[in-house]
């Protein structure tokens, strides 16, 4: 079938920010459709409240809006723009309850919107339990027994028939957010209370346990003359039990015969059928009974996942792209594969290589969190690495997660019983745990028994592992064991902690034995036909069949895995970056290990190396490709690391010198480097010990910020208060030594924080954006909310903020991007940091102010002046853009919401208005705040606040809200002539308390600021509550003054929506 | 680990480690791109005369049990793969692959870059070669394969088919219960067995058909003397051209009963309607191959394994016309009688392994048999 002709305008729903269970996965999606629909020559809007994608690039679609994703501003944007149709299966969870939502609320009939790709009746028969479970049983298919309940009493009655332990799903929840597993009745009663609560419906599903059977993904694709094929079949490494998310997943399934996985995809075929979704992409999991292979359907997803971006990347087969086009009526037959040219997409891709991808997590982040795995996802990332085996990939899998783990063991001793237990309970530590069972002589079947892993995955991990012990032996002198070790995916760095040398001589010697990576590409048919797109992987094996071209090339290093503090901007960095160097006619190379990303996708770059972001990997890339250069400045510490041991080996380092990186980041140069400026930071020193430490702070006098350096994302960066703080930290977060230093700075109170990204070609520096933090100093800077252009800052202000960045990044010798962190305090204006290199709201800015900055730097480093780049320059706005911050709290129980210098977000939203109040407003929205305009409001602060918070206030009494307080708060706002309703603290022990009453829905909003220190942990459960009930709560003075401007712009009307290319037009 | 060592009839050598059993052997080295069923691989007799290299790295992983099997043994004359599992893992499974290999005496090498045998393959053509384990020297290795007689022209069906007629009636597989007995018979179908693979006739039989296996040799007037509902062609080893009597007897019977056949019995049928068949480069073996429908438009996926190929240009006129075509590089994948219940495909709609979207094809069959005995 042609492609439609009735169709000009077609919107596409984005997912907003990057969360647990959504993430850049859907920017690779949104982009590609975007991309997809526009070559066909169709008029794309797009709507996503995410700055920091590529998607949302001014020249990825016609029109976009950065608004925030709910029902009613896509409905504003829809009015403004009648689209025909709506494609809302690309924007993952989020996208697809947006156009449910619309779709049920008469919006799209209204403006005669069509939904293309899965219509609404699929939608729901796919996302509701009971009508998914209906479809299964219509086609002879078997789910896990299970039904839905709204009350505990129903959910006891159901476990009674099915037994323990039962799985508890909340209906329409995001990466199984509110999922658990309960094990006995006290278990299943709070599990039950937490499910109801997650819900957005107030329903969850109670089932069967199938945990421990074998679990199986398909992807799927279907068009619109109902050709299916299958993309990818994933088999967990974890069985049942785990989140896929949180599993480790291989590609193609393992350890299913063909007559099994047969059957599977007959299942997969009469289910997207029965389903009737109509084109493009769906997901469908299985479990395998171990025992006796009795198959039972899971769930299915109708729309592009996680696991599809995944596939995507597997399979070298553009899932989304195919998608989007299946959507306007293309069948598969006549769209060809871009790799082969010459063959259709109606296929089914083969692999001639095994993949693997690992999760991340960030429980370091979450010290109170319970890292144990459930059917909830608790990573916020993951590596891929591809291998000819399923060891190799492993072990590549393993370095690419850049944990400074090299090998399959865990990082501490564990005893036998610590090993057992570690086996049982699957936790971020299992799979390392095997390897260490293994040293200590356990059985496969043993390992087994507890893990319910494969014996065939756990095989392979004993050989790994055997294998140890003969490298160990035999020392790097033997050839044909090194080439061995190879070839099982060991790294330089592990062969030399296992023979007792250095990463180096294993180079050395493998290099003299003749041992070198060979490069195969990734091509969807196993070599049948001959691949045009130049997307490879290493492996140990004798043919290379990628030989490098004679053009000009440059390297650009990713960033890895997502986790908080390096997440999807400086992978939109490095996407930008391969696209100016494609501009420039050089040859775009890019490395990275992120399958959820843009920058993995064979179209972003020339040439795409799917490898772990080490040294080793890298150097055998640069070594095979002799390129000018290699870009580290966008993919944040990961390639930063890796500066100075390739420019050490002779790599050339484009742009800023990693001297200069140094200079900035060690702190006796820096130092120097501000005082040769003329220019002030906070009084402070590095110390290599305990006692130095003490002898800093006592002579620049407590609080002080202390954190250890060349961290990103404030790893380990605290505020601290007192001399016992100082002790327990530097014995227990960070261990200092004389090679781990500690950095210690008098904390500026109440200092206004302030970040400047600019942009320099190594003699003209341009400015791109100054954004003031909403927050005052101590959180960290990627989590505090900002704006552009600063909304209190005077004109002469920001003048000698743009001057230091301009003076800082001329003294550096910056050639590419630089981003500075200044403090206000008493109008003295404070350095805190330089950082010569992309920084996260490198994306955020260039939106703001329509300057691709990323590609500006990439084109300086290749020595264009900036002078001879188009609209470079510092330009005065007439908007103003907000950007506000997303957390993964909801997902880790007992852990508390308040922020400090180290950073826990995963994500970010911009609000852009005309005015601050609008544009604030817009982001907390888009954050899922929900401002209320009317009803009662808590307020509880600490002392030092109580005098501003009370005209706070008042202005709320005086839009009509009345006011909840505990004693103290309360007696103050009395005494200001203020009537509040008091109420008990938690602590008190008399009911009914503050948290009952935020659980009794009574409380619109929560203003709470708390004590600094220990004793702040007393209202840690008001705000877990306020958290879970989705009540808003603002925890700083500057965050309350911004929400009730926020709430003073909702009560005066509607907002509007605007497009980013508008706001760009008018500068 | 023995070595051991492919060596191609052009010259290029693998090194690789034996596997299976210890020796030398030779045919003509193809890949296959399935990444399962490498146990119905082994047991298809249409692999007679070939080494079969799979591209899927991982081979064995389940291992070998008693029910994936094409027919009563295995017929490839090697096995190359990149990994072969030393301890595999399945409800289901019996032996591993090593073992299986060694227990019916085939020679294989595992260890070598099979992507770069398989791109060497594709570039340069399937050709012959030779597997050796026992440390003979390359040079004497190089010049046998140069000496091997290929396949064309080789009459290999011989070598796979049957001595007597027997009857078939078992079903088709089930999870839970294994092979299931067949429904009552509703067809007669005489199946010539070239080399024909056990799920074929499974199939049949699932679909309603008493089939009757006989030789290849069977003159045509010994089959009408059985009264069948329909002629049914199998799959086999080789070049068509190498089997002229089985083209014979089928010239015969076309006209007479309604005909269905599948991969070398297509071809066998295209030249008895006077067509040509030709040889592949590398030809297709696999599980994802995209055919369409040319009546319906619909797109398969499907099941192949052949060398050669029906040119439709040279039926075309005669009555003929191709029903089926392959997307990747539209060669015939089908043809059809205008006016006669006669028809074949070039794939593999029993699947096994592979993909089950043909299966209709069988329904087809016992649909026109059902017709012409109506008429």
């Amino acid at each position: 079938m042609p492609k439609r002709t009735d169709l000009r305008k077609i919107l596409i729903v984005g997912s907003g920010p990057i969360v647990i269970g959504q993430a850049c996965e859907f920017d690779y999606s949104g982009t590609q459709a975007c991309k997809a629909l526009r070559e066909e020559g169709f008029e794309v809007v797009l709507v996503n409240s995410n700055p920091a994608t590529i998607m949302t690039d001014p020249e990825t679609a016609e029109r976009t809006y950065i608004e925030p994703l709910t029902p009613e501003f896509v409905a504003r944007v829809i009015e403004r723009e009648r689209p025909q149709a709506l494609l809302p299966t690309l924007g993952g969870q989020t996208g697809l309850n947006v156009a449910v939502s619309l779709a049920d609320d008469g919006v799209l009939d209204r403006f005669g919107v069509e939904l293309i790709g899965a219509k609404l009746p699929a939608i729901k028969k796919a996302e509701d339990r009971e009508l998914f479970k209906a479809a299964m049983r219509k086609i002879g298919l078997h789910l896990p027994r299970s039904a839905t309940v709204k009350s505990l009493e129903e959910a006891r009655a159901i476990v009674a028939k099915i037994g323990y332990p039962a799985i508890i799903r909340p209906s329409f929840t995001l990466g199984g957010t509110g999922g658990s597993i309960a094990y006995n009745p006290e278990e299943l009663d709070e599990a039950i209370r937490w499910g109801l609560q997650q819900s957005p419906v107030g329903t969850v599903l109670v089932e069967e346990s199938v945990i421990g059977w074998k679990e199986f993904e398909l992807e799927v694709m279907r068009d619109l003359a109902d050709n299916v094929v299958i993309i990818c079949s994933i088999e967990n490494v974890d069985p049942m039990g785990v989140h896929t998310g949180d599993s480790v997943t291989v590609a193609p399934a393992q350890t299913l015969t063909d007559k099994e996985y047969q059957l599977m995809r007959d299942a997969a075929i009469a289910i997207i059928r029965e389903i009737g979704v109509e084109t493009g992409g769906s997901n469908i999991q299985f479990a395998v009974n171990p025992d006796d292979g009795r198959l039972v359907v899971i769930e299915m997803n109708p729309r592009v996942s996680r696991s599809s971006a995944l596939a995507s990347k597997a399979t070298g087969f553009p899932i989304a792209k195919i998608a989007a086009k299946l959507a306007v009526g293309y069948t598969l037959d006549e769209i060809r594969n871009d790799i082969t040219r010459e063959t259709p997409a109606s296929f089914e891709p083969v692999l001639d290589y095994c993949v693997v991808k690992m999760p991340r997590w960030a429980f370091e982040k979450f010290p109170e969190a319970d890292p144990t795995l459930t059917t909830q996802m608790k990573s916020v990332g993951e590596a891929m690495a591809i291998g000819r085996t399923f060891k190799e990939a492993l072990q590549k899998a393993i370095r690419s997660l850049e944990q400074d783990r090299w090998a399959l063991a865990l990082d501490r001793p564990a005893s036998e019983d610590e090993l057992r237990r570690l086996l049982r309970v699957p936790t971020p530590e299992r799979l390392f745990a095997v390897g260490d069972a293994y040293r200590a002589g356990f059985s496969t079947t043993e390992i087994h028994q507890l893990t319910k892993i494969d014996p065939w995955f756990l095989e392979n991990l004993r050989e790994i592992v055997a294998f140890e012990t003969d490298i160990a032996r035999a020392g790097l002198g033997d050839g044909e064991m090194l080439r061995a070790a190879k070839q099982l995916g060991f790294a330089d760095r592990r062969i030399a902690q296992l023979t007792g040398t250095t990463e180096a001589d294993v180079r050395a010697a493998r290099r003299h034995h003749g041992i070198r990576a060979a490069f195969k590409t990734v091509d969807t048919c196993a070599a049948e036909f001959v691949a045009h797109t130049p997307y490879l992987y290493s492996t140990y094996e004798e043919e290379d069949e990628a030989p490098a071209t004679d053009r000009r090339k440059v390297v650009i290093l990713g960033s890895g895995p997502n986790r908080i503090g390096q997440g999807i901007e400086f992978d939109y960095c490095c996407v930008h970056a391969a696209f100016a160097l494609r501009e420039l006619g050089v040859e775009a190379i890019m490395v990275n290990c992120n399958p959820e990303t843009v920058s993995t996708d064979y179209d972003t770059s020339d040439r795409l190396y799917f490898e772990p972001l080490t040294l080793e990997d890298v150097l055998n890339i640069v070594e095979k490709e002799r390129p000018l250069g290699v870009i580290v400045q966008f993919g944040g510490q990961t390639p930063l690391k890796l500066a100075v041991p390739l420019q050490t080996l002779g790599v050339p380092i484009l742009g800023t010198s990693p001297d200069a990186i140094d200079r900035a980041e060690d702190r006796e140069r820096f130092n120097a480097l501000i005082q040769e400026l003329g220019l002030k930071q906070a009084a402070g020193a590095t110390a290599r010990s305990l006692e130095e430490a003490q002898t800093i702070a006592a002579s620049i006098g407590y609080p002080v910020v202390v954190r250890p350096s060349y961290v990103l994302g404030g790893r380990a960066m605290r505020i601290v208060y007192d001399d016992q703080d100082l002790r327990e930290y530097m014995r227990e977060a960070v261990r200092v030594s004389p090679e781990h230093p500690v950095l210690i700075d008098k904390f500026l109170e109440e200092a206004l924080e302030i970040d400047a990204d600019a942009v320099s070609d190594g003699e003209r520096v341009v400015v791109g954006g100054v954004m003031e933090h909403i927050e005052k100093a101590g959180i960290h800077s990627g989590d505090a909310a900002c704006a552009l252009p600063p909304y209190s800052l005077g004109d002469d202000q920001v003048k000698a903020l743009r001057a230091q960045t301009r003076a800082l990044a001329g003294a550096l010798g910056v050639v590419g991007l630089i981003n500075v962190q200044f403090a206000i305090r008493n109008d003295a204006v404070y350095v805190l940091e330089v950082n010569p290199r992309a920084s996260r709201t490198v994306p955020f800015v260039s939106k703001a102010i329509g300057v691709p900055l990323a590609k500006v730097a990439t084109r300086a480093m290749l020595g264009h002046s900036l002078a001879s780049i188009a609209h470079v320059e510092e330009r005065e706005l007439g908007h103003i853009a907000v950007k506000e911050s997303v957390f993964p709290f909801i997902k880790f129980p007992g852990v508390d919401v308040v922020l400090g210098p180290e950073m826990k977000s995963t994500g970010e939203v911009m609000g852009i208005d005309r005015d601050f109040r609008q544009a604030y407003l817009k982001s907390q929205i888009a954050a899922s705040s929900v401002l209320p305009t009317t009803g009662k409001v808590f307020v509880s602060v600490k002392n030092r606040d109580k005098r501003v918070v009370m005209s706070l206030a008042r202005r709320l009494v005086e839009m009509g809200f009345s006011l909840v307080a505990t004693a103290g708060t309360a007696r103050v706002l009395e005494r200001h002539g203020m009537q509040v309703q008091q109420v008990y603290k938690v602590l008190e022990g008399n009911r009914p308390n503050v948290v009952d009453l935020i659980k009794q829905g009574e409380i619109v909003l929560v203003i709470n600021t708390p004590e600094d220190g220990r004793a702040r942990q007393d209202s840690a459960t008001l705000r877990r509550a306020a958290l879970a009930q989705n009540i808003p709560y603002y925890l700083t003075v500057d965050g309350i003054q911004a929400a009730i401007g926020a709430i003073e712009a909702l009560l005066k009307g509607e907002q509007g929506v605007r497009s980013l290319q508008e706001y760009h037009a008018e500068l | 680990m023995t070595p051991a060592v492919l060596v191609l009839r052009d010259g290029r050598v693998f090194r690789g480690r034996a596997l299976g059993a210890e020796g030398e052997t030779s045919g003509e080295v193809i890949f296959n791109t399935a990444m399962t069923g490498y146990q119905e691989i082994l047991t298809d007799p249409s692999y007679r005369g070939q080494i079969v290299t799979m591209t899927y790295p991982l081979i064995g992983n389940y291992g070998l049990n008693v029910e994936d099997v094409e027919s009563r043994r295995p017929w490839v004359n090697g096995f190359i793969v990149k990994e072969a599992s030393p301890t595999p893992s399945s409800w289901r499974g019996r032996t591993g692959l090593d073992a299986y290999l060694k227990t019916h005496g085939i020679v294989g090498i595992q260890g070598i870059d099979t992507r770069a045998l398989t791109r060497h393959l594709r570039d340069h053509g399937a050709q012959d070669g030779v597997i050796n384990s026992t440390g003979e020297d390359v040079a004497r290795l190089q010049e046998r394969a140069r000496a091997l007689p290929g396949l064309v022209g080789r009459d290999l069906v011989r070598e796979v088919t049957v001595d007597a007629p027997f009857t078939w009636r078992e079903g088709a597989w089930d999870l839970a219960r294994g092979y299931q007995p067949a429904p009552p018979g509703e067809c007669k179908v005489v199946a010539f067995d070239a080399g024909i693979k056990l799920n074929i006739l499974r199939q049949l039989a699932a679909t309603g058909c008493d089939v009757t296996v006989v030789p290849a040799a069977t003159p045509a007037a010994a089959v009408m003397e059985m009264k069948p509902d329909g002629v049914f062609l199998s799959n086999g080893p080789g070049d068509p051209e190498a089997v002229p009597y089985l083209v014979d007897s089928v010239r015969e019977l076309v006209g007479t009963v309604p005909v269905f056949g599948i991969c070398l019995g297509h071809q066998i049928l295209g030249l008895a309607a006077g067509g040509r068949t030709y040889k592949l480069p590398f030809g297709h073996h696999g599980a994802n191959h995209p055919v369409k429908d040319l009546a319906t438009g619909k797109v398969e996926i499907t099941s192949q394994n052949h060398g050669f190929a029906v040119d439709p240009d040279s039926v075309a006129g005669k009555g003929w016309e191709p029903s089926h075509v392959n997307l990747n590089d539209s060669t015939c994948e089908g043809l059809r009688h205008r006016e006669l219940p006669v028809f074949s495909v070039q794939y593999h709609p029993e699947a096994s392994p592979g993909p089950h979207d043909a299966n209709y094809l069988f329904h087809r069959f016992r649909e026109l048999m059902k017709r012409s005995k109506g008429s």
